[in-house]
């Protein structure tokens, strides 16, 4: 707009080069500049311009109640469900793309528009309003500290010491109520976090069947998802009872566990070998880290990953932290063959498994 | 033929030479190659025999003139047909280079082939079979399937199959365009990095749950929302948001002020 406007002026009616309003002193270099001469713009010299550029703000301005009035058919007028095959988009909802089009362009018509109006109608003379003196006049203090003194006098907590201590003392004391209400945040942890449901001769559930696991079953290379025999049970979701829902979140979250099976003569560590049963290993799901869970087996490498923060621990290696984050290892599960031929737990785990926290040690 | 000496010292003489050269030598190599279209035969013997002449010429390098494997490929000893039907019909092999894994390419054998292929391997041992199409037909129960997938493949491949990055540019796939078959079969045999899911921890029905959800959710589900932005939520849309519209009003922010109003410009 104004490159066209610019070559619509002629040189010769531009206006007189002016020269700074303010002249530095002599050998003063950090003397104020001031400000620098106004300079016109071209609606302020060429009226056809300016009312040029009121046709244009009130064109944004009109663009903007036609969106408003888009969105506000866009929600009577569109089905909800309606979906939209848009190029590169892929499929998507037609009344929600509406909503946001219009609601975006009424928006951005209103501010381009005003933008627009200050830049080109709005005067662009800069004025300098000076700042009024900091500290009031010395009569107005003065009156302060009379009528301040005058109140103390009149309150009498000069000469009564006992309403002086007991009042501080009570307002020292009034916090203290909204610290106890702090006990409210929840019951203490107590040992919670150090122990799961994994008790010896627990036995290992496979989460895709619900049943228990033999041996066999675990083949190398394969990854299983196992809680501890009865979990579902007693707070499943599939009893379905509201208040246990969030036991479940709970119970689940301390209690996953993964199986794998390697190589015997690939695991490094006599203790991991020991608490697996011929190369299956079991260890919890939980990154010790921040507590993610993590699943990102890589069966060649035995190399597990958690998406959170990239912590890789070492299945083979006493699920040692090879990278990222994590401080600690991931804590194995010792398991047993019991008397049907199952998985079993031989006790819980040795340490809390999941994030650090303040107790832990 | 004056012409012909005349314009040998054209600058790009060399280059037209250059060309006829490799378009002969591809010539006769088309001509004198063995037929790739092998026909089919009913008799599973001959079709062992087959895949094997197609593995000692085609695989062998890698894997090993017997298939037990060498440094530089995995023994195929019991990773059953439904490993080389998938590793094959994905194009993931033959490998085109070594490197972190093998990714999906145009398939190079022809479907007969990899079926003598899948005979050949099929009979060094016994390992996954090839699924049936009722297997992995997606009209499964979808919930379950979503409840599966969330516990036991969303950590790798997202949980609306987008995919995602594993350690060391290992990377699991996105799931959008697999076929069913091979969704099934990569569960069955665990293609490279990936775990396997046996049938004995994830029986028959499970992986047909599955396979209807990934089928659900990658081909039916549309984004009602606007763009899916990898349906990773508030974490994807809000770098959206920060980054390109951000630097959207940055730019009209930086195009405002970089336009003087003012009749005289210098």
């Amino acid at each position: 707009m104004s490159s066209q406007d610019k070559s619509e002026v002629p040189e010769e009616h531009l206006p007189e080069v002016h020269a700074s309003a303010h002249v530095p002193a002599e050998g003063d270099p950090f003397a104020d500049p001031g400000l620098p001469a106004h300079e016109p713009r071209v609606t302020d010299i060429d009226e056809k311009a300016a009312n040029r550029a009121e046709r244009q703000v009130a064109f944004l301005f009109v663009i903007s109640m036609l969106s408003t009035i888009g969105f506000i058919w866009a929600y009577v007028g569109i089905d909800k469900y309606r979906i939209i095959d848009i190029f590169f988009f892929g499929k998507i909802g037609a009344q929600n793309l509406a909503l946001g089009g219009f609601l975006g362009l009424a928006l951005f018509c209103i501010g381009a528009g005003a933008i627009h109006w200050a830049r080109t109608l709005m005067t662009d003379e800069e004025i300098v309003q000076e700042r009024h003196e900091f500290t009031s006049d010395p009569e107005t203090r003065e009156y302060a500290i009379r009528e301040f003194s005058q109140g103390a006098a009149d309150s009498v907590i000069g000469r009564r010491p006992l309403i002086r201590r007991t009042m501080i003392g009570a307002m020292a004391l009034v916090p203290l109520s909204g610290v106890v209400l702090l006990r409210d945040l929840g019951p203490l942890p107590g040992t919670k976090l150090r122990h799961t449901d994994w008790k010896p001769g627990v036995e290992l559930i496979n989460e895709a069947t619900g049943l228990p696991i033999k041996p066999n079953d675990i083949v190398k290379g394969s990854l299983t998802m196992v809680l501890p025999d009865g979990l579902v049970e007693k707070y499943g979701p599939a009893g379905q009872k509201e208040e246990l829902s969030h036991g479940w979140l709970e119970k689940a979250g301390m209690s996953a566990v993964l199986v794998v099976r390697l190589e015997p003569e690939d695991i490094k560590s006599k203790k991991e070998l020991d608490w697996g049963y011929e190369g299956i290993v079991a260890y919890s799901k939980i990154c010790t880290h921040v507590g993610c869970p993590i699943g990102l087996y890589e069966q060649q490498t035995h190399h597990l990953l958690c998406p959170c923060h990239q912590s890789t621990f070492d299945l083979a290696d006493d699920g040692k932290v090879v990278f990222g984050p994590a401080a600690r290892s991931l804590p194995q599960l010792k398991i047993h063959v019991n008397e049907a031929g199952n998985l079993a737990a031989s006790q819980d785990f040795a340490e809390p498994v999941g994030a650090s926290f303040w107790e832990r040690g | 033929m004056k012409k012909l000496s005349a314009r040998r010292r054209h600058p790009l003489a060399a280059i037209v030479v250059l060309i006829f050269a490799l378009a002969a030598t591809g010539g006769l190599y088309a001509a004198f190659a063995p037929a790739k279209k092998a026909e089919a035969d009913d008799s599973a013997s001959i079709a062992v025999e087959a895949g094997k002449k197609l593995y000692l010429s085609g695989c062998s390098t890698c894997h090993g003139l017997d298939a037990q494997g060498s440094s530089d490929g995995p023994s195929l000893v019991g990773v059953g047909a439904a490993a080389v039907d998938f590793q094959v019909s994905t194009g993931r092999m033959p490998l085109q280079q070594p490197g972190a894994q093998a990714p999906r390419k145009p398939e190079v054998y022809t479907e007969t082939q990899i079926a003598q292929l899948s005979a050949y391997v099929a009979s060094l041992g016994v390992g996954p079979k090839i699924p049936t199409a009722n297997m992995y037909a997606p009209d499964g129960d979808v919930v379950n399937g979503a409840e599966l997938f969330r516990t036991n493949c969303s950590q790798c491949h997202n949980f609306s199959g987008e995919g995602g990055a594993l350690t060391e540019g290992k990377f699991a796939p996105p799931l959008k365009d697999v076929d069913p078959k091979h969704i099934y079969e990569a569960m069955l045999s665990g293609p490279q990095n990936m775990p396997s899911f046996p049938d004995s921890t994830m029986p028959e029905q499970q992986k047909k749950d599955i396979v209807t959800y990934v089928h659900e959710t990658t081909k039916k589900e549309p984004n009602p929302g606007g763009l899916g932005l990898g349906r990773l939520g508030p974490v994807s849309e809000g770098l959206f948001g920060w980054v390109i519209a951000l630097g959207l009003l940055i730019g009209c922010a930086i195009w405002i002020a970089a336009r003087t109003p003012k009749a005289r410009t210098k």
